[in-house]
């Protein structure tokens, strides 16, 4: 029993210290390479909580697609931060009231706070024991909730429809690849052996036609 | 637990139509390129049509453990939704004729738009109507921006997307609350849990109901409307002004009606209110408009205002007034939309209310048309507008509600005016230079909305016993 402990100390620490040093690492780049430690570790705390689909999609969705978006972006994008971070000092100390004042108000609340007993057995419905999560969650999206599960397809495919109606456009001057005439490329389209006289090199009217 | 798939299909019939038609009509767009867009079009409406016979000829049931009901209520408003889809499709024919326009992924996305239309309309728990919600929604954004050269056009987009995307979040918001304090999302569930109204679930409640006068425009989350009905192109504007309206109302009297009967008089302050606002708004601001467009797009408010007095009512009464309004409703904006359309010089279109002027002088018929029109949508007797009014104040007066019909019927006087002083630019001010002919397929829509609405007095029966039978199904 001592083993799950040990391993959820290791990854809830790594977790919290990764979290704070999104916040205050300097390059942005570090800090999203950060925010992937902390997904990671979460998903470990979830595998060790039993939730393993949670913990698969966590690596997927998060570390997956939207760490490495922010990643584009961020190199994409060229911001400034030093630029961002001016004036800190200035704006530091009612920083600190308001946020003391909503820390004040959060304890307030939480010391308040009494749980009802019966609440968490009303919240969730029987956990089956005989199968996995993931199993589980299979078993209703294709059958009972077949109809949800379409439904979000259909909007998946108006993004996409939306996303090309708005963007694509077809400009002559950029040019495509088609591989079809890459393919249909021969040496004798793409080479001309010329007799080049002495002293007087390729004329220009060569040339014009070597580029064509 | 798990019910057999194949008779639940029969109850999604129509829906799943319409998804494998659009998935359909997208490849054969995809692979052919845009020179398809007139064929996807015309496709289209004929796969509308098919679907409104489906919807018409079901036999009606509940599919998915009751979160997807096709009820006599369903069917009403999804032939009504079809229609207004079907017909602004028509219109649009022009629209996406020109060169620079031509998309044929517009048809589809209406089509898509629609499917969530239908799916909002049958809502029968909180996920499918999120999910219907946001169907429907995403594909309006589209649509708003498809003249994208347009500035104005990618504004109207941008805006009604961000702000839809704002009242989307207010609605999942609410409806997680109400989950939260009552255990399920089902409107029958929640219905039984809500006996007795407790403030985390009112709570819930506005933010759900924040939502959707999002969508159905009511003030005070108007603010997007008039710009976007602006900006966007004048058949999405038509388009915007119908379907999705419908959708919306339908969806707003199901919640409210089936989920909380048991706090009716909690939400009914709330839906007073917003009624008496958007009546107010969309008749008093509507006063100072030159655009056409806007000027629709506020008097889209107020109309939705007194729709809204119809569900205010809360009986089974107050409910066939709602779905009796939107029915004359959708007539009356398409008929309206198509007037604007047809306005025409040299291939140029004029969204100005001056360039009305002298209408009646040039074309005559189309002005005689266009003022029946407005004359309807300000409530003159005998036209169809009259009567739409008519049946949700009887409800409200019967529900007791006497100060919410007093105020309605004051902002439909106040309203009449701005209809008036149009029919007064076509009928008295000097005439402008005679307007393009007017295509087939606006005249067909004119007339078809035109006779409605000026005939309705005559034969009302059909139109009202529906709508008796389709409300009583939600009680």
């Amino acid at each position: 029993m001592i083993l799950p402990a040990l391993f959820f100390y290791l990854f809830a620490a790594v977790c919290v210290a990764s979290a704070v040093m999104v916040i205050v690492s300097k390059n942005p780049v570090h800090s999203v390479l950060y925010l992937i430690l902390a997904f990671v570790n979460a998903s470990g705390l979830f595998v060790l909580m039993g939730a393993e689909f949670l913990a698969m999609i966590l690596i997927v969705v998060y570390v997956g697609a939207v760490a490495v978006l922010f990643l584009f972006v961020i190199m994409m994008l060229d911001v400034d931060f030093t630029e961002l971070r001016e004036g800190f000092l200035q704006y530091m100390p009612i920083g600190l009231v308001i946020g003391g004042i909503f820390l004040f108000e959060l304890l307030l609340t939480v010391s308040y706070w009494v749980i009802n007993p019966s609440t968490p057995k009303a919240i969730t419905a029987a956990i089956p024991t005989n199968v996995t999560n993931t199993e589980a969650l299979g078993l209703v999206l294709y059958t009972k909730y077949i109809h949800y599960f379409q439904l979000s397809g259909m909007i998946l495919l108006v993004a996409m429809i939306g996303a090309i109606v708005l963007t694509l456009r077809h400009k002559a001057s950029v040019k495509r690849q088609d591989i079809n005439v890459q393919n249909a490329r021969t040496p004798e389209m793409a080479m001309a052996v010329r007799k080049v006289a002495v002293g007087q090199g390729l004329q220009d009217t060569d040339a014009a036609e070597w580029v064509k | 637990m798990i019910e057999n798939l194949g008779p639940q299909l029969w109850v999604v019939l129509p829906e799943l139509l319409l998804a494998l038609g659009a998935m359909a009509l997208l490849m054969l767009g995809a692979f052919r390129g845009q020179g398809t867009t007139g064929i996807v079009t015309g496709l289209a409406v004929a796969l509308l049509i098919v679907v409104g016979i489906v919807v018409l000829r079901q036999q009606g049931g509940q599919a998915f453990g009751g979160s997807f009901i096709a009820d006599s209520y369903a069917r009403f408003l999804k032939i009504l939704a079809i229609i207004g889809s079907a017909a602004t499709l028509i219109m649009s024919a022009e629209f996406l004729s020109k060169p620079d326009r031509r998309i044929f992924e517009y048809a589809i996305l209406v089509l898509l738009s629609t499917l969530g239309m239908l799916v909002l309309i049958s809502a029968g728990d909180l996920i499918t109507l999120y999910l219907g919600l946001e169907l429907m929604s995403l594909a309006l954004y589209v649509v708003a921006a498809s003249h994208r050269d347009n500035v104005k056009s990618t504004e109207a987009g941008l805006k009604y997307f961000v702000l839809g995307a704002l009242s989307s979040g207010m609605l999942l918001y609410g409806a997680s609350l109400i989950y939260g304090f009552t255990g399920t999302v089902s409107f029958a569930g929640i219905a039984a849990a809500t006996k007795t109204g407790s403030v985390g679930v009112i709570f819930g409640l506005v933010f759900l109901f924040a939502g959707m006068c999002f969508k159905v425009s009511a003030v005070p989350f108007h603010m997007w409307t008039p710009d976007v009905y602006e900006g966007a192109p004048t058949p999405v504007t038509a388009f915007f002004a119908s379907a999705p309206k419908v959708a919306a109302i339908a969806v707003f009297a199901r919640v409210a009606l089936t989920a909380f009967p048991g706090i009716t008089f909690q939400w009914q302050q709330i839906i007073v209110f917003v009624s008496i606002a958007s009546m107010a708004l969309g008749s008093f601001a509507a006063i100072g408009q030159t655009n056409i467009k806007r000027l629709m797009a506020y008097s889209s408010i107020g109309h939705m205002g007194f729709a809204l007095v119809g569900l205010a009512a809360g009986t089974v009464e107050g409910a066939q007034g709602v779905l009796t309004y939107i029915a004359i409703y959708v007539a009356m904006t398409l008929g309206s939309f198509a007037v604007i359309m047809a306005i025409k010089r040299n291939g140029q279109s004029f969204e100005k209310i001056s360039d009305f002027a002298g209408l009646s002088r040039t074309n005559p018929l189309l002005a005689f048309f266009f003022a029946m029109l407005l004359f309807s949508l300000a409530g003159v007797p005998p036209l169809a507008g009259f009567f739409a009014k008519w049946y949700v104040f009887v409800a409200a007066i019967k529900g007791g509600l006497f100060t919410l019909s007093v105020i309605g019927v004051l902002t439909s006087v106040v309203g009449a005016y701005y209809y008036l002083l149009i029919v007064k630019t076509m009928y008295f001010d000097e005439p402008l230079p005679t307007v393009d002919p007017v295509r087939i397929e606006l005249r067909t829509v004119l007339a078809i909305s035109g006779i409605f609405n000026i005939l309705f007095f005559a034969y009302p029966g059909p139109l009202v016993s529906a709508a008796a039978a389709a409300a009583k199904s939600l009680f």
